[in-house]
């Protein structure tokens, strides 16, 4: 399946700031599921830094800009062709080895509720695979998708107790969970296509920002989200398996992988800092396609 | 204390580097010491030396207590502690290398790895990231004890950023004004030569994209830092800018500094700062201390930081007990120096002889330093003990137990005269291009009759530390 990523994002700040540094983890890493085939990431402003392969194989790019700065907008345009290979991660270069994933951090920490949920979805199960599968399922029964229940800084604990959140609250709370049982497990960012190419699939996007609150999120919101995050959890004898508890399945050819870290924080696709007391606004559309063959 | 090592008597007999000394502080009239030490303590407060003692209140100026006393080893002692080091040394880089790589002592089962993976101070951030020439901890400052003529052991290892080496320093400045006929007495290595090592060092770790001299900075939290005063004190012996977080900024590819003449690379960057606060951008949002996107130039090559991100994991305690399988991995070869012999509290028949046999014990908590979160077993009270027995039994994992051992003692300045009281030494050992040290070392005493706590943030001293020349 080829898919088309067009993924514009612009900070507005007022006053104007004096400078911006952006650390972006937008560029897809090549592995048996996605091949890129064309892939830009242009910012307005403002010059690239260094990039690197960080040791979950991710490339990670530097990107800062001199102010007075009042806006700045970063645009990915891209086609990737990918393959469903029912969510097992194959073929991607990394370092870090799994083990690592199992520290708690501040939105992934297990309170006794997720521990639980754990514990009780592991009872009964056959192996490994089943194992993360009867997670997943878990989380996905009891926390329902309600957009506008969770915000940005909301964490996995909060998310279960209320029983609502979005795709971001469902991955930290499987992520917890898993830990919580000793299984490593990571948080992905990426995207997800919903349908053809028809304009249909722009949504907004939440979370992907740090240092300040944004004012107000603008954007064409649907009921799909096309920039989408899910968790890989590791099973013995596969690798890293992703699984989407929001959607209840595990990503297949629609889903594009950017990148992936021990929360939602670790894994954005856009980090930034503004010097400057300016207030932050955030603006984002994202249209992910397949792409007419 | 009548059991351990006196560094300078043997009965009536004075050990061979202090003979010198016994005529010296024989001949010394009280008086005369009162005044000397009046005249140091004058010194050290012109200079400004202070150390503040965290969490205790009082006055954050608080001078650390200056024996006049020095402690004095021979060549050949310190030949065979300076092998010693270089390898511990070499061994914990090759372990930071490995464990950020592909962790192969973790896979030849010679460590566990939730020590390492699951260790606060590993750092997911920089696996992958090679540093320049490999080298993670660039000072590394090993804690040595001693029991016998021949018996030093490893407390612990400083990989991250040691302090206490402009003590070392400024120790043999007051020295050498105070008696300056001791100096011409005895042949003594000098150790004045360290900061231009340390300056050496730096500049050979700078990054490849550096081309000509490279300009190195030393990074400090500010005048707040308890270890403010050294941060300034070595900026200005390499003559090197100090700078804070807020001073630097990055773009493009590079860090930079601003200055009066305009904005100026920086290549290699001294951090006294803690990883946590180094990059809001990575690390902790909130840090103001820090420099926002300095790790994204630090992992694609622009910049280098000293010690790099992440080295803390190999000076863990519980990490600690596996440096003798480091060497012998890494290096194929034996430990010079050995580690006390350490119960890790986390392991059940390790916890369950700790528990038997807590009032023996000293009992330590696996990432605390600074004698703040320890158990001294024969010096605590019932109570003491008690309440360590439940903190111990709640998280055994995250303590470990050594016996108490009896350190070696060192002639000390007291009101009623000289008496032994017991020391420790912390050598600075320098890893860049090439692996050095100075002679010497940090010479922490305690100064209450018997204690064993050198620590200065518990009421320890420092001492002049000598290396005999051949």
């Amino acid at each position: 399946m080829i898919l088309t990523v067009f993924h514009a994002t612009t900070y507005r700040y007022d006053p104007p700031v004096r400078g911006v540094v952006q650390s972006h983890r937008l560029t897809p890493a090549r592995s048996r599921g996605q091949r890129v085939l064309d892939w830009d990431v242009a910012v307005s402003d403002g010059v690239a830094g260094g990039g690197f392969r960080d040791g979950a194989g991710d490339w990670v790019q530097s990107h800062s800009a001199h102010g007075p700065l009042s806006a700045i907008t970063v645009t990915v345009r891209g086609r990737v062709e990918t393959t469903d290979l029912a969510g097992v991660l194959r073929g991607h270069r990394e370092r870090i080895p799994p083990e690592a994933f199992l520290r708690e951090t501040p939105p992934t920490r297990a309170d006794v509720a997720l521990t639980d949920l754990g514990r009780d979805a592991l009872a009964g199960a056959s192996d490994a695979l089943d194992r993360a599968h009867r997670l997943a399922g878990a989380v996905h029964a009891a926390i329902a998708f309600q957009p506008g229940a969770t915000h940005a800084h909301t964490t996995a604990a909060e998310a279960l107790g209320l029983g609502e959140g979005v795709c971001q609250d469902h991955a930290h709370a499987l992520i917890a969970a898993a830990r919580s049982q000793g299984i490593p497990a990571r948080y992905v960012s990426g995207y997800l296509a919903m349908g053809l190419a028809d304009g249909q699939s722009q949504s907004q996007v939440q979370g992907v920002m740090i240092g300040a609150e944004p004012q107000q999120v603008q954007g064409v919101a649907t009921d799909y989200e096309a920039a989408h995050a899910w968790a890989e959890l590791w099973v013995d004898g596969l690798g890293w398996v992703g699984f989407d508890a929001a959607n209840a399945c595990c990503p297949d050819a629609r889903y594009l992988r950017l990148g992936s870290g021990l929360d939602s924080r670790g894994a954005a696709p856009i980090r930034g800092i503004a010097r400057g007391a300016g207030a932050e606004s955030l603006d984002v559309a994202v249209a992910v396609e397949i792409a007419q063959q | 204390m009548t059991d351990s090592f006196n560094e300078m008597f043997e009965g009536e007999r004075i050990r061979p580097p202090y003979t010198r000394l016994g005529d010296w502080t024989e001949s010394m009239p009280q008086e005369l010491k009162r005044l000397k030490q009046a005249e140091a303590e004058a010194l050290f407060r012109r200079i400004g030396i202070t150390f503040a003692v965290y969490g205790e209140g009082g006055d954050p100026d608080r001078l650390i207590p200056f024996d006049m006393f020095p402690r004095v080893f021979t060549q050949g002692e310190w030949r065979r502690l300076e092998r010693g080091i270089v390898q511990r040394a070499r061994a914990l880089n090759a372990f930071l290398a490995d464990v950020y790589d592909r962790g192969e002592i973790v896979k030849a089962g010679r460590i566990p790895g939730h020590l390492v993976w699951r260790n606060e101070a590993y750092e997911p951030a920089v696996a992958g990231i090679r540093p320049p020439r490999g080298v993670y901890s660039h000072i590394v400052g090993i804690d040595i004890v001693r029991t016998g003529p021949e018996d030093f052991f490893v407390l612990e290892d400083n990989c991250r950023t040691p302090s206490g080496v402009s003590y070392m320093l400024e120790n043999r400045e007051i020295m050498m004004r105070l008696f300056p006929g001791l100096f011409r007495e005895n042949r003594i290595e000098p150790v004045d030569g360290y900061s231009e090592s340390l300056r050496r060092m730096l500049a050979s770790v700078a990054p490849a994209k550096c081309s000509g001299e490279p300009t190195i900075v030393i990074l400090t939290p500010g005048p707040l830092n308890s270890a403010y005063y050294e941060h300034s004190f070595l900026a200005d012996l390499m003559g090197v800018e100090l700078v804070e977080g807020q001073d630097l900024f990055v773009e493009g590819e590079y860090v930079w500094m601003r200055t009066t003449q305009g904005p100026k690379k920086v290549d290699v960057i001294y951090r006294r700062i803690d990883d946590a606060f180094i990059d809001p951008l990575c690390f902790r949002p909130d840090s103001m201390l820090g420099v926002a996107g300095l790790m994204d130039v630090y992992r694609s090559g622009g910049v280098t930081l000293a010690s790099a991100p992440g080295a803390g994991v190999a000076d863990d305690k519980a990490v600690y007990v596996f440096v003798p399988e480091m060497i012998r991995f890494y290096l194929g070869e034996e430990p010079i120096l050995q580690n006390v012999p350490t119960w890790q509290c986390g392991k059940r028949d390790d916890l369950r002889y700790v528990l038997e046999h807590l009032p023996e014990l000293v009992v330590k908590e696996v990432h605390g330093s600074g004698g703040y979160g320890m158990l001294v077993g024969p010096k605590a009270t019932a109570e003491q003990v008690a309440a360590f027995r439940e903190r111990l039994v709640a998280h055994p994992a995250n303590y470990i137990a050594q016996p108490t051992l009896a350190l070696s003692t060192c002639p000390t300045f007291v009101d009623e005269g000289v008496a032994p009281r017991h020391v420790d030494l912390r050598p600075y050992c320098l890893v860049g291009e090439r692996i050095e040290l100075v002679p010497g070392g940090l010479t922490r005493v305690a100064l209450t009759e018997g204690s064993l706590v050198v620590n200065s943030s518990q009421g320890g001293g420092v001492k002049d530390t000598w290396v005999l020349a051949e």
